[in-house]
């Protein structure tokens, strides 16, 4: 899998999930504090990953997901 | 009004009195019904007498693994599941010093930790699909007390409990999560009263009778329903009167 296409795929999901500007959603990006996510969103976002990409991603790795950077190079490590 | 055609409904300890009623009750509704219990007899007469849109779902909440596997199960024999209702329960009465560990925890594990567990893999699809409704049974005395019952109604106190934290967490997508609180409902468990101790109990009972199936069955229908999608985090007590809380 292309890290290109592991960033697309994620920057999807965070548009359609969260319903913001794609422009917005930069790498550097933060959940919650650029794009206007909750707790639960952030939840919902991990859960939405795993699906996508047939990972599993545990708890402390999901607290360290703060950015979209965080949800790339983790699946880029951990997918496929 | 209180439609529930379409939607896909899980009962636990639905081949007991009251969990029977309300299977029947969301079915004649409209709702799909997912039917979970441990006996597989009544089970197949009820989804026998409910003809279509009955499911069977044999599980044993005491065995965590066979609670892991059942909401999986009920999404795939109904394509989904919108209602979840929590309602199998056992008793271990006994005077608390007496009280066996065992019977401390069977009670925990069916009563409140099912409850949870079922209640956490439910919320997975009804988050997907921005809609859902978790019914707790719960009981009179949860917040009554009762002697004899310090495992029954720390089980039931502690789903009021966690139906409020749940309720909060997930009300922002549509999902209500709430509990019915019965008093005295005809049921095998009343059966087992003895005539001094139903003398007792009726004289405390303003209503004078003591309630049917149907009547919790009415009060979850109406929790079930797109009608209530107002109500959260609340305990709603069909006790004939019995205790006004």
């Amino acid at each position: 899998m292309s890290e290109s296409n592991i960033e697309e795929r994620v920057k999807k999901i965070v548009v359609e999930h969260l319903g913001v500007e794609e422009e917005k959603v930069t790498k550097e990006a933060s959940f919650i504090d650029d794009l206007g996510a909750d707790s639960l969103d952030t939840v919902e976002l991990v859960m939405a990953f795993e699906e996508e990409f047939g990972v599993e991603i545990p708890d402390d790795a999901a607290e360290t997901i703060l950015t979209v950077g965080d949800a790339v190079s983790f699946l880029e490590k951990n997918a496929g | 009004m209180f439609s529930l055609e379409g939607k896909r409904a899980l009962v636990t300890g639905a081949s007991g009195g009251i969990g029977g009623a309300i299977a029947r009750g969301l079915h004649a509704q409209g709702a799909r019904v997912a039917l979970s219990g441990t006996r597989e007899e009544p089970l197949n007469a009820l989804a026998a007498e409910l003809g279509d849109r009955a499911h069977v779902l044999l599980a044993n909440l005491s065995d965590t693994a066979a609670v892991d596997g059942l909401i999986g199960e009920a999404e795939k024999a109904m394509g989904g599941l919108d209602i979840l209702v929590n309602n199998a329960g056992l008793t271990r009465d006994g005077l608390a010093m007496r009280m066996k560990d065992a019977d401390w925890e069977i009670v925990l594990k069916v009563n409140l930790e099912a409850a949870f567990r079922l209640s956490r893999a439910a919320l997975k699809g009804m988050m997907r699909q921005r809609a859902g409704r978790i019914i707790n049974i719960t009981s009179v005395v949860g917040v009554t007390g009762n002697a004899g019952q310090a495992n029954y109604a720390a089980s039931k106190a502690g789903l009021i409990g966690m139906s409020k934290a749940l309720a909060q967490e997930v009300a922002s997508r549509g999902i209500t999560v709430n509990c019915i609180a019965p008093g005295f409902i005809t049921s095998a468990m009343t059966d087992q009263l003895n005539e001094k101790q139903r003398e007792g109990i009726m004289s405390s009972i303003p209503a004078g009778r003591l309630g049917s199936g149907e009547d919790i069955a009415a009060a979850a229908v109406f929790l079930a329903s797109q009608e209530a999608d107002y109500v959260t985090g609340q305990t709603l007590h069909v006790n004939g009167g019995m205790a006004m809380i």
